[in-house]
């Protein structure tokens, strides 16, 4: 990390702060996006950026640099994000914000088919410097959080289906500080990468954020608690839930070591196999429903490569395989938490209830 | 016949130069050398992958090509050969990459459904029908915002009209006043589902005024008239005046893909009352009844591109094929060091 700076960003704010500064350098940026303005051509009755995105990390943009580089977009997810692939295949490096990423549905071509595939299947003859920014995520049966009571169609964690496709790069901040680095690094990439920003963090979590511009490594996971016992390896919130539960462990004399993944794909095997070599247990722990997972692909991997080095099965504490209930209770019931990390880490040990 | 083209709602005030007007016989004759070539290939066994014929179309590349400027864009379809050639892809490389070999387009890591040549401006062959309207208007933002001048046209059947993609480009194109020209060739099937079954008005152009561009349908396989409905609309999108959609009625003369029986959807009795209409024999009368060019030069054309076409052949055989280390280059966009820090 840098130096310690005394100014807290909330994690909005701090990709506002990215994507401001990286189009102060760089003039071929854009954004488009629905609402990424807000009130798009009234600017003559007095209203100009009226929204400013789900997690108001675009709010500003335009007026500082005017409604031809900050694009409110009609609904069209697979018209605009297709404009996008198009800008970034002929000059400009198109920052693309896919309000929830529920809606990847309306324009799943244009990244599974498109961005992740156009370098490869044209011989490496065009970059393509594409950024898809999305919102994810439950409120974890919290009431209070913004987007609460969303349902089963504006709260899911749609990462997997996004990992899986080879030439895509994703990204999962879980502070604001990796936020701001992230997503620096996303539009610096010459190639397309998804950054999957979780709802609750959005508005809720701040952090120091350092005012220059700096980067976090796309394709790194970070050892964010180191401990001896056991690795539990977080993604995006799911990254505080391990934390928390190691603080919980920690009374119990368990020291649980926390790994964050930040990128999903290209997978850091590297820094997970070091860190299970050490601690020989492993909890990956992930918002995503389980089946094909990124939690079971991380189990998988560590299962294949270091088996020996595991004195216990591996757990996954993930969502179950059912589509996210209303109901706050039910929600939280869905949702993972450090109880379910707790117990899961209980179980490997053979202690607890 | 050339007085008689049927353009843009006004007769063009002047014709094509003499240097146009072999420039568009030229490319017209060399995509139905290609297209004819590649048959022939596919039929003894050669192995060149999926391929969709554009034999018949020619005057929709070749018209449309001949309005736009080098550094224009196109973005294309499925059946892509022809759009490729008129853009100005070379046909070596063209052949190579179907034949899979590393001296191809797309170092035959693409095939026949993704050719693409930036340095000509051509996006991109692309399979995945509707898709490559919305690069079309990605590339026309990108040429507003940088201010270059540059106008990109959208080729995509009649098939397309049914996909909701095309219907959000063209709306995206026109709210921002993007230099788009969309090009529809229908052909009348897409695959074997004629255009009467699956439009629910007489014709695309009739769209155009949902989105309040002018849109226009002409005879696709009359070139003169394919490129003063073009010229037109490029000079609208030039002058920042907007997307525009020409209509080419046209008629591809094989079946969907290679291996496409057309006498399971079409008669015989249709087929050749389309080649009759010809593009290019009727050109090709054109241009020697007006003597605008004589028949020596024609003849002449004619031979340099079965020789293009050998050479072309000739020179995918003897290319060497992709190294296995290929499969795992360009997965992801190399970071030149410290260019971008």
């Amino acid at each position: 990390m840098i130096a310690a700076a005394a100014r807290e960003l909330s994690f909005g704010q701090a990709i506002n702060e990215a994507i401001r500064q990286e189009m102060r350098r760089d003039p071929t940026i854009v954004v488009m996006g629905e609402d990424v303005a807000g009130g798009a051509g009234r600017t003559h009755l007095g209203f100009v950026d009226a929204w400013g995105g789900p997690l108001r990390a675009t709010r500003g943009l335009i007026t500082e640099f005017g409604p031809e580089r900050v694009l409110d977009t009609p609904i069209a997810e697979m018209g605009f994000l297709g404009a996008g692939v198009g800008a970034a295949m002929s000059g400009l490096r198109p920052i693309v914000e896919i309000m929830f990423v529920d809606l990847i549905g309306c324009c799943y071509d244009q990244i599974m088919n498109q961005a992740a595939k156009m370098h490869y299947m044209m011989g490496g003859q065009v970059d393509l410097p594409l950024v898809i920014r999305t919102a994810y995520g439950t409120r974890g049966g919290d009431n209070r959080t913004y987007g609460g009571g969303a349902g089963a169609q504006h709260s899911q964690t749609l990462y997997a289906v996004l990992a899986h496709i080879p030439g895509l790069k994703v990204v999962v901040p879980s502070t604001a500080y990796n936020a701001k680095g992230l997503t620096i690094a996303a539009i610096r990439d010459n190639g397309p990468v998804i950054i999957l920003e979780h709802k609750f963090l959005g508005l809720r979590a701040k952090g120091p954020v350092p005012e220059e511009s700096y980067t976090v490594p796309i394709g790194k996971a970070e050892i964010v608690r180191p401990g001896r016992d056991v690795t539990l390896c977080g993604i995006g919130r799911m990254t505080h839930i391990c934390v928390e539960a190691a603080n919980s462990l920690l009374a119990e004399g368990i020291d649980a070591e926390v790994v964050d993944v930040l990128t999903l794909s290209p997978l850091d095997e590297d820094t997970i196999l070091e860190s299970v070599s050490r601690t020989r247990r492993l909890v990956v722990v992930d918002e995503d429903t389980p089946t094909a997972s990124v939690a079971r692909d991380i189990a998988a991997r560590v299962a294949d490569k270091g088996f020996d080095n595991l004195d216990a099965p591996i757990k996954t504490v993930t969502a179950p395989d059912t589509p996210i209930p209303f109901a706050a209770v039910l929600e939280a019931q869905y949702t993972p938490g450090a109880v379910q990390v707790i117990s899961a880490v209980h179980a490997i040990f053979g202690t607890g209830a | 016949m050339l007085q008689q083209s049927n353009g843009i709602g006004r007769l063009a005030q002047e014709l094509p130069s003499r240097e146009v007007l072999l420039w568009m016989y030229e490319r017209m004759t060399l995509i139905r050398e290609f297209e004819e070539r590649l048959k022939w290939l596919v039929e003894t066994g050669v192995p060149v992958g999926a391929v969709h014929y554009y034999t018949g179309q020619e005057a929709c590349a070749v018209g449309v090509c001949a309005a736009l400027e080098p550094s224009d864009w196109i973005a294309s379809t499925h059946r892509g050969h022809g759009h490729c050639i008129a853009k100005g892809v070379e046909v070596q490389r063209m052949m190579a990459e179907l034949y899979g070999k590393s001296t191809g387009s797309n170092r035959g890591k693409g095939g026949s459904m993704h050719i693409t040549d930036v340095r000509v401006g051509m996006l991109g062959v692309n399979p995945i029908v509707g898709m490559g309207a919305t690069h079309a208007v990605g590339a026309a933002l990108s040429a507003k915002v940088r201010k270059t001048k540059q106008v990109a046209a959208s080729f995509f059947g009649e098939g397309a009209a049914g996909i909701g993609a095309l219907h959000e480009a063209m709306n995206l194109a026109a709210i921002w006043k993007l230099p788009v020209v969309f090009v529809c060739e229908n052909n009348g099937y897409a695959q074997s589902t004629p255009v009467e079954y699956a439009l629910s008005v007489p014709h695309i152009a009739d769209r155009a005024a949902a989105y309040n561009m002018p849109g226009v349908t002409v005879d696709g396989q009359d070139v003169i008239a394919v490129w003063e409905a073009a010229v037109s609309a490029v000079e609208r999108a030039r002058a920042g005046q907007g997307p525009s959609l020409i209509e080419c009625m046209t008629y591809r003369y094989y079946g969907h893909h290679q291996g496409d029986d057309t006498h399971r959807y079409r008669t015989k009795e249709e087929e050749e009352a389309a080649r009759r209409r010809d593009c290019i024999r009727r050109f090709r009368e054109n241009l020697l009844e007006q003597g605008a060019v004589r028949q020596e030069e024609l003849d002449g054309i004619d031979a340099a591109n079965r020789k293009k076409i050998d050479e072309a052949v000739a020179f995918a055989e003897a290319s060497p094929l992709p190294q296995p280390a290929d499969l795992f280059t360009d997965v992801y966009v190399a970071e030149p060091e410290g260019e971008r820090k």
